[in-house]
């Protein structure tokens, strides 16, 4: 296992890497919370931070939890619970009248 | 440290503790089938008193309150304490073999899976020891359910109850999408393996996503009935559809954990019993993903009456629609399996084709449901009743049934008789129609469920009557079976380890399997293994294992752990902190020991 | 430990705890994914009662969010760390990661008792009912981590953290970078977009 572990190990990300996501990670939420007080922002305020928190999530999942350098299966284990609840989240929220067409 | 001491060496009671430590998966499978068995009777036992109750108008043999407790009772204890169970049973005992494997990926995961459901079963069952038994249906509506209308401990034992029996059901549904994800023998690829293996993956993949979606609607309810949350509190602007929302967005996805391990059992016992390979395997397959995808999309059918407005209606209309499809590809497939084949109607093939008759029944009314108009009419009367009882009755147990008969010999070394059975098969079929076919009349005639009793001048006395008669018959076929049982126990044939000439690896070692499983892992060839010229190797399995095989020995932290949390459910129920805490002290050691014990896989 | 696994063909070359692990994070996408949703169902439905405008401090939390961000990134390095059979920088790592979770759970707890004298309690109306049971929810979540955390740390310091039990500390960061994901979605859907 040690030998398998090493295999995935050469394929993981290095320190640099893990060092340049935090930078990235510092630099989002200071721009979230930035446009969260700009005024001007104040419409776009929903697509705008979602996409941010987005790109985090993306990052965190990516490089930290290691789905993009890791075998698929992971991927794909993660990527369908996570799909439903995605669906399940905007069908309730058509449901309850949050959003509508 | 494989258990080795001969059964009569062994005292009483390091028999029992070897059962309560064991990590075995044959042994969990046992005693997972021992116990859901036992809760079967018992919610047919509550059946029975329904029934009786409803044999004639105003027949006063139980009040309506104690009514509300039977039949909540009943349909909770069928759903998560029989049909569930039974079908772990066989997930259990069945599917390492079928994929050759030694035991699944996490052995003492599983024993505390198996722990964990009986004692939440005991917990639930313990409210008629205090006259206080779950009493606001199988899917408690909020608000009824809240402390307001349900002022009592009922509802407690029932939402603490059901998140105990998640926690079993979400531990096992990792284990086994782990097990068979990667514990395969070499060369059983994914779509070689056998569809009762691919039902069972399936299945927990359901399991593992809608559970916590009924964890965070019961975490909801008991938060409202003992923080004073307002999740169903109207008054607080909250609205008690979110629970209807939360309850079938669990409760949709759960009716298809209960049918299609049913459905992987009839697919296998008809190509064994027509001489003939599945007819379709890859369309099989494919069409049980299809329905477990499917099935997230159409929750909101058990809700057409709440008002949801026409496009909402009319999106679920469609969607119900769309999931009868892979169902019924499934019904053509196991009927083209059988078309041309050498048919042999043992009690297993009865039940499996008993399976297919009843469940088309049963879907046909389900289609019935899917129009929102017609629905209007059929919901929460005893048309809706009809239905599931035919799928869940005329499909899950009549499957469930058939698997037991298939898969005896193997577990115990012994046959069941096979003209007692069919005893079993006709009472339990004609009793079955005779009791659910004339709920659809009595139905669209206007007869509401969850009623105790029904005026003389609806004219439903005799249909009610003949439903009445037909239960009966039921538990008439059951105690045959358990008479079957007692009588084969010694003096039943000696099973071989074939018996059935059946193509998957299970049936390529002893009755009942020696603990290691196989002698030497197989290298699987072919999608039915001993069907085909090389369809597996080493061929025939050396007698003895070549070298020795490791096994992990048993475990008691499983049972601890599971210990704790009951004690801490127990604490939550009566509210004192002091047992709360107890039990999760309990479940912090247990889970320590667990982790730090030395237990090699 | 070598022999056992010289014997255990898996059908993927993974480890089974790892996918065991994935597994269980999928579980709780609908966990989380349940909770939010409700969250979202009744936000500004409240009839009475705090509201988020009033009462949310985005200072603060941005804080607390960023401290929880970092502790992903000591978690990462603490794995690193114990996958080249780095004692000294596992153990250092791993403590960063647990006292960065438990700084958060004390603005997390600050923030609750704050608002509780500002007369937002679990009982008050639909948005403390439904705030306090998805952060606090998290916050249990974060909790379990620390303990798991601290637990691995005293593994270390027995000598029984070495380079092959890296997976330990890897299943520990899976569970830990999830519980962080899940608090990026809670600050934008509850924080920034009220």
């Amino acid at each position: 296992m040690s030998e398998r572990l090493q295999h995935d190990e050469q394929a993981h990300p290095g320190v640099g890497t893990y060092l340049t996501v935090a930078g990235v990670l510092t630099v989002i939420t200071l721009v979230e919370v930035g446009v969260f007080y700009v005024p001007a922002f104040q419409g776009l305020l929903a697509p705008v931070l979602l996409t941010l928190s987005a790109v985090k999530f993306v990052l965190v999942v990516g490089f930290y939890m290691h789905l993009k350098t890791d075998h698929h299966l992971f991927r794909v284990i993660f990527a369908v619970p996570l799909l439903i609840a995605m669906a399940v989240m905007v069908a309730l929220l058509f449901l309850f009248g949050v959003i509508a067409l | 440290m494989a258990s080795s001491a001969p059964a009569d060496a062994m005292t009483l009671r390091s028999r029992i503790w070897s059962w309560v430590t064991t990590t075995d998966h044959k042994r969990i499978g046992i005693l997972y089938g021992v116990s859901a068995f036992a809760f079967f009777m018992l919610g047919g036992f509550e059946a029975l008193i329904m029934r009786l109750q409803l044999s004639g108008p105003d027949a006063g043999i139980v009040s309506a309150d104690t009514y509300n407790q039977l039949f909540t009772m009943h349909g909770t204890t069928m759903v998560f304490l029989a049909v569930m169970p039974l079908s772990a049973a066989f997930f259990n005992f069945v599917v390492p073999l079928q994929i050759g494997a030694r035991d699944v990926a996490f052995p003492r995961l599983n024993a505390f899976s198996y722990w964990v459901f009986l004692l939440g079963g005991l917990f639930m069952n313990v409210s008629f020891l205090v006259g206080a038994a779950p009493n606001a249906g199988w899917f408690g509506y909020a608000n009824l359910t809240s402390a307001q209308f349900s002022p009592g401990v009922n509802v407690d034992f029932w939402a603490i109850g059901l998140q105990i029996l998640g926690i079993a059901s979400i531990a096992a549904g990792i284990n086994f999408i782990v097990t068979i994800v990667n514990l395969r023998a070499p060369g059983m690829r994914l779509m070689r393996m056998p569809v009762f293996t691919w039902m069972t993956l399936v299945t927990q993949f359901i399991v593992v996503t809608a559970f916590p979606v009924i964890t965070v609607a019961l975490v909801f309810l008991m938060f409202d009935r003992t923080f004073g949350t307002n999740f169903y509190s109207v008054a607080a602007g909250g609205e008690v559809l979110l629970w209807q929302h939360l309850f079938w967005l669990f409760g949709h996805p759960e009716v298809y954990i209960l049918i299609l391990p049913a459905m992987g059992i009839v697919s296998e016992v008809i190509p064994t019993f027509s001489r003939k390979p599945l007819f379709g395997y890859a369309v099989v397959v494919y069409s049980g993903l299809l329905i477990a995808i499917l099935g997230w999309g159409v929750w909101a059918h058990h809700m057409f009456q709440v008002g949801l407005g026409p496009i909402a209606d009319s999106v679920f209309a469609a969607t119900t629609m769309l999931i009868a499809i892979p169902t019924g590809v499934k019904i053509f497939n196991w009927i083209a399996t059988m078309w041309g084949g050498k048919l042999n109607f043992t009690t297993a093939m009865l039940f499996s084709v008993g399976f297919i008759a009843m469940f088309i029944i049963g879907g046909l009314s389900g289609v019935m449901h899917s129009s929102p108009p017609a629905d209007l009419q059929q919901t929460d009367t005893y048309f809706v009743v009809a239905h599931f009882h035919y799928v869940l009755v005329g499909g899950a147990v009549l499957g469930l049934f058939s698997g037991i008969y298939y898969w005896w010999p193997k577990v115990f070394g012994r046959m069941l008789s096979e003209s007692i059975g069919k005893w079993h098969f006709w009472l339990t079929v004609i009793g079955a129609n005779l009791t659910f076919f004339p709920m659809h009349f009595i139905g669209l005639l206007g007869m509401p469920r969850r009623i105790y009793t029904y005026d003389a001048a609806l004219g439903l006395d005799t249909m009610n009557l003949v439903a009445t008669i037909g239960a009966f018959a039921m538990a008439l076929g059951s105690l045959v079976f358990v008479g079957n049982v007692l009588w084969t126990w010694r003096k039943g044939e000696a099973a071989d380890a074939n018996p059935w000439d059946g193509a998957m690896l299970e049936w390529a070692m002893p009755s009942p399997p020696p603990v290691y499983n196989f002698s030497v892992i197989p290298t699987v060839k072919s999608r039915l293994p001993l069907w085909s010229e090389d369809g597996y190797e080493p061929k025939p399995l050396p007698e003895d294992p070549p070298g020795p095989i490791h096994l992990p020995g048993g475990s008691y932290w499983p049972f601890v752990t599971a210990v704790g949390i009951i004690v801490a459910a127990a604490g939550l129920l009566t509210g004192s902190l002091w047992v709360a805490l107890a039990g999760i002290g309990v479940l912090v050691v247990g889970i320590y020991a667990w982790a730090l014990e030395p237990f090699e896989v | 430990m070598t022999h056992a696994e010289a014997t255990h063909h898996t059908s993927t070359g993974l480890d089974s705890r790892k996918i065991g692990m994935w597994a269980f994070i999928g579980s709780e996408c609908l966990l989380f994914g349940s909770l939010i949703s409700t969250y979202l169902v009744y936000q500004g439905k409240s009839v009475a009662g705090p509201t988020t405008h009033e009462i949310l401090n985005i200072p603060l939390t941005s804080v607390s969010t960023f401290v929880l961000l970092m502790s992903s990134l000591a978690m990462v390095l603490a794995l690193a760390a114990v996958t080249r059979g780095d004692t000294l920088w596992t153990r250092v790592w791993l403590a960063t990661t647990a006292l960065l979770g438990l700084i958060f759970l004390g603005f997390q707890a600050y923030e609750f008792t704050t608002f509780v004298h500002e007369g937002l309690t679990l009982q008050t109306n639909l948005f403390g009912s439904t705030f306090f049971v998805l952060t606090g929810t998290h916050g249990a979540h974060v909790a379990v981590g620390v303990l798991w955390l601290l637990s691995l740390l005293v593994r270390s310091f027995q000598g029984k953290l070495g380079a092959e039990k890296a997976l330990n500390v890897e299943l520990a960061g899976l569970y830990w970078h999830f519980v962080d994901v899940v608090w990026i979605v809670i600050f934008t859907v509850v924080y920034l977009l009220q």
